[in-house]
């Protein structure tokens, strides 16, 4: 089978369009971003607390929000998560607290959040653990002390295997919500007796912490300035290996193309709502790194034609070099970014971003090369006075053995 | 096959067999297909986003032990001079910062006797006239000690919390400086730990015990009180010190004050042990009964016996617990008394068994993933690579054919080193790692397509499958060796300057790559290579 071959399409000719393109991507935006004043940033670089909580039923909004209103924390944001691929997900709510100036305070933000939960949904008034909130290790001290199943001695590996099965029991096949003790009554090992504990010593909620994270502001200040120079020296590294490899003006184009694309996915960030957070910067280290690959195909390309085709003018290279890698830019994005979208629709809540930053990536990533920094080398021809920007003699490409020398 | 071809082939089965076992392990080798699982389970290590668990970022404030240091040295100064005479009426010591003391207005003829003082016993400390002031002088602690007394702090406050996480019986906590150097922070990892709030306050609490002597038998309701007692002046050697109420003899206080003596006659570094015991006078109620080791107890024996009416005052963190009447000789042991529950006197026996925090400290981040919801990320990461897998798997082998199997063979070799690999050096799989597993099958991809597409050019131009499939997979090299330097590139930078889950990301993603270049350039060749080696002369090259 075979889709792409021997097209011949004039790239170079179109560059008014591809820069037209570009600038409407990057002012669209852009204007999203001054809009919302700036990135919205998530909890790890804006600081401050977060409490993602899963109710057994439609979460109560309205009394969360007049719970956390009566505990004075009126700078709290209440959102409901719709997540179409995962049913358990429709119960849940994030339940975030502005940053606090002072990281001292840092601790009471989360424990006012649960405070409110607990006294909202009145979990138990002579305060026994809630059971959706007990560790293995905790429920296996208990059971060890309690003995239900009257083992005596030495039973301390049997009651860490019964706490693991039904905590296990209780988060994967519960959703990590119990509301009745009777629904653990099908896990191995769990007789009457130990229900009866369970339900002696545990109160039940119907509500399960999934996730909580707090960040003070200077360690949220720490990892913004940090993956923002993170990426400035990846960025740096890249051009510097590929003007090694190549000419420095292929170096240039490729890092500036690969910064439009950076720029462009942050823009759509804005427009989607989805916050900045550490793992989108890995996101988008990833789509830098990928943009740079389809580029530096098409750059080995130009470099290997330019010794083959004498008579040809630059931009008729560039276009010929395009047109025959056309076939391998297509597959590899396609797959990627078949890849990526998979991960985007059944990657779950915690890589929605990150997937959301790779999909918008590769499209704009692909386009790029052939968009933005073909072009750019191609107008750095012509100013220094339309001779072909020469690579580099003796580079590896030169000195390949021939190919009948080797079998 | 010719001999070449041969080692090529034993090499690569070498490879697979040395990553099934990294993946599998021999001893318990797998007969059924829940071992395997389990077996692999056993072997990769989860991040705490995919197991669940509690993170904890802290900062210790070392500056506050060396501005303790400097207090010391204060005091031992101000004791020396005095008693040698140096200082002028007029005379002051005086801590200026962390790091720094000012001393002013030594008697001028005394001066070569403070500087035997210095150099004799203040060794950390370096000496010069202070600026546009007669017979004054600044001592500035020396740069070596600073960072000695850092390196101290940390490694000791490192280790009197490893000891108290492991006092509270979690399963396999992780606790590791982390952090650009100089900052002082902690990383506490808590796997399985839904609630960390016992955890903190067992991290946090200082457990610093001493064991004084009461001064004024009474008890007073303020700090000046105290003062006013004793007509502005406190007697040499005391310090006033806050404490509880309870048995005091002004009952309705929530806060008393007492005057004990300044140095402690024990400290918490002469401990034995400590336990957590029902309390015999209030019952429901718990204390806290410590035993001294043999050298303190030979102190404290004939101390007690000497004192026997007075009032000892126990205290904790800088405040006195309570202040028991001795009525006899104590040897090795004693209580701690206060408003205990059983769990507040066994964290109490703990941090005391662990010995004192050297700094105090403070949190900065602070994150619990639930366990259901690792669960889901796992189930949902999976789910994802495993589909995306299988998509692009079935796309190869219908586009390219039987070079498709081979491209699917090499794509499936690739993800066994990586995770061998992974097993092997222990290295953490974290949900941004299975981003970076995805996009390994991504470049993965891409080395074979780049491979295959340069063989149809040639075979379009031609070529007979030999030479063709020759060609491709040189020109392709260069090509795919740049792409992968120069991810790797960026890989480099992201470890270097990256926080955890960037380098996590990063760490799979280098494996991947390198595992890639292996499958895509070397395994695929052999695989080509062998094939062509028994196809039919005139036959064409399924690709």
């Amino acid at each position: 089978m075979e889709f792409f071959h021997d097209v011949n399409i004039n790239w170079m000719g179109k560059t008014k369009y591809f820069v037209a393109l570009s600038l409407i991507l990057l002012t669209v935006g852009w204007i999203s971003v001054w809009h919302h004043g700036g990135m919205t940033y998530g909890i790890d670089f804006r600081g401050g607390t977060l409490v993602y909580v899963r109710f057994s039923g439609t979460p109560p909004v309205e009394r969360i929000r007049k719970g956390l209103a009566d505990a004075g924390l009126k700078n709290s944001s209440i959102e409901t998560i719709s997540d179409s691929a995962s049913v358990g997900s429709r119960n849940d709510v994030m339940i975030g607290l502005a940053e606090t100036t002072n990281e001292d305070t840092l601790d009471a933000g989360k424990q006012k959040i649960l405070d409110v939960l607990h006294k909202t949904f009145g979990t138990d008034a002579s305060g026994r653990p809630d059971f959706n909130e007990i560790s293995t290790s905790a429920l296996a001290a208990d059971l060890l002390q309690k003995d239900p199943l009257s083992l005596g001695v030495n039973a301390g590996d049997r009651y860490t295997q019964l706490a693991s099965a039904i905590t296990s029991a209780r988060d994967s096949q519960h959703d990590g919500i119990v509301t009745n003790f009777d629904e653990l009554n099908n896990v191995p090992g769990v007789t009457p007796a130990v229900t009866r504990t369970l339900q002696h010593d545990y109160a039940l909620s119907n509500f399960a912490i999934r996730n909580a994270e707090t960040v003070g502001p200077t360690v949220g200040a720490q990892l913004r300035s940090q993956a923002f120079w993170a990426t400035i020296y990846a960025l740096a590294g890249m051009l510097v290996y590929v003007a090694f490899r190549f000419e420095w003006v292929y170096g240039a184009a490729a890092v500036i193309a690969v910064f439009h694309d950076v720029l462009i996915t942050l823009g759509f960030f804005s427009l989607f709502h989805y916050e900045i957070s550490l793992t989108v910067i890995a996101a988008l280290l990833t789509l830098v790194g990928y943009s740079m690959n389809d580029t530096i195909v098409i750059f080995d390309r130009v470099r290997e034609n330019l010794r083959l085709m004498r008579r040809e003018s630059f931009p008729e290279i560039i276009n010929k070099s395009i047109n025959q890698t056309l076939s391998r830019t297509i597959l590899t994005s396609g797959l990627t970014f078949l890849t990526v979208l998979v991960l985007y629709l059944l990657g779950g809540e915690v890589l929605r971003a990150f997937s959301f930053a790779m999909v918008v990536g590769v499209v704009v990533g692909t386009y790029s090369s052939f968009g933005i920094a073909a072009p750019i080398v191609v107008a750095w021809d012509k100013f220094s006075g339309g001779k072909g920007v020469a690579v580099r003699a003796g580079s590896a490409a030169g000195k390949r053995v021939p190919a009948a020398a080797r079998r | 096959m010719t001999s070449q071809l041969k080692w090529k082939f034993i090499f690569i089965c070498a490879v697979v067999l040395l990553c099934f076992y990294g993946v599998l392990g021999l001893p318990t080798f797998p007969t059924s297909v829940k071992q395997v699982a389990q077996n692999v389970a056993k072997r990769i290590t989860l991040g705490l986003d995919l197991k669940g668990g509690s993170h904890l970022v802290l900062q210790v404030e070392a500056n506050k032990a060396i501005g303790q240091r400097c207090d010391e040295a204060v005091d031992d100064l101000s004791k020396q001079l005095q008693s040698k005479n140096v200082l002028s009426p007029t005379g002051e010591i005086r801590r200026v910062d962390d790091t720094h003391i000012s001393v002013r207005n030594i008697n001028a003829d005394s001066y070569s006797t403070f500087q035997d003082i210095v150099n004799n016993q203040f060794g950390d400390w370096s000496v010069a006239p202070a600026a546009g002031a007669q017979n004054s002088y600044v001592l500035t602690m020396k740069p070596s000690a600073v960072s000695d007394l850092h390196t101290q702090v940390m490694s000791q406050a490192l280790e009197t919390i490893t000891r108290r996480i492991n006092g509270l019986g979690l399963t396999e906590p992780q606790i590791a400086l982390t952090g650009p150097s100089g900052q002082n922070e902690i990383l506490v990892q808590l796997p399985g730990e839904g609630d960390p709030t016992r955890a903190k306050s067992v991290i946090q609490a200082g457990g610093q015990l001493e064991l004084r002597l009461l001064v004024d038998s009474q008890a007073y309701p303020s700090g000046p009180a105290v003062l006013a007692a004793h007509n502005g002046v406190l007697p040499p050697d005391t310090q006033i010190l806050p404490g509880n109420p309870e048995g005091s003899s002004s009952p309705g206080q929530s806060q008393v004050y007492y005057l004990v003596t300044r140095a402690p006659i024990v400290t918490g570094q002469d401990l034995r042990g400590a336990d957590p015991e029902p309390s015999s006078e209030n019952p429901g109620q718990y204390e806290v009964e410590f035993h001294l080791s043999s050298a303190a107890a030979a102190r404290f024996g004939p101390f007690t016996e000497e004192n026997i009416g007075k009032q000892l005052a126990i205290v904790l963190d800088n405040k006195v617990y309570s202040a028991p009447v001795i009525q006899g000789r104590i040897d090795d042991q004693g209580q701690i008394t206060g408003n205990f529950s059983q769990q507040s006197a066994q964290d109490l026996a703990l941090v005391l068994k662990a010995g004192a925090l050297p700094a105090p400290i403070r949190y900065l981040e602070e994150a619990t993933v639930g366990p259901s919801l690792g669960a889901d990320s796992i189930r949902e990461g999976v789910r994802a690579s495993v589909g995306s897998l299988i998509v692009v798997m079935v796309f190869l082998v219908i586009y390219y054919r039987l070079s498709g199997v081979n491209a699917v063979v090499a794509l499936i070799l690739n993800l066994v080193i990586l995770v061998a690999f992974m097993a092997w050096s222990g290295s953490v799989l974290t949900l941004p790692g299975i981003a970076g597993v995805i996009l390994t099958i991504g470049m993965g991809v891409d080395s074979n397509v780049l491979v295959f597409e340069r063989i149809r050019e040639e075979l379009r131009n031609g070529k007979a499958p030999a030479p063709a499939v020759d060609i491709g997979f040189d020109r392709a090299f260069l090509t795919i060796i740049d792409t992968h330097v120069t991810t790797m590139v960026s890989c480099a930078f992201l470890f270097i300057f990256g926080t955890g889950p960037v380098r996590g990301f990063a760490v799979t993603l280098v494996i991947g790559l390198i595992a890639n270049l292996f499958t895509s350039i070397y395994v695929s060749r052999a695989i080509f290579d062998y094939h062509l080696a028994h196809m039919e002369r005139q036959a064409e090259l399924s690709i």
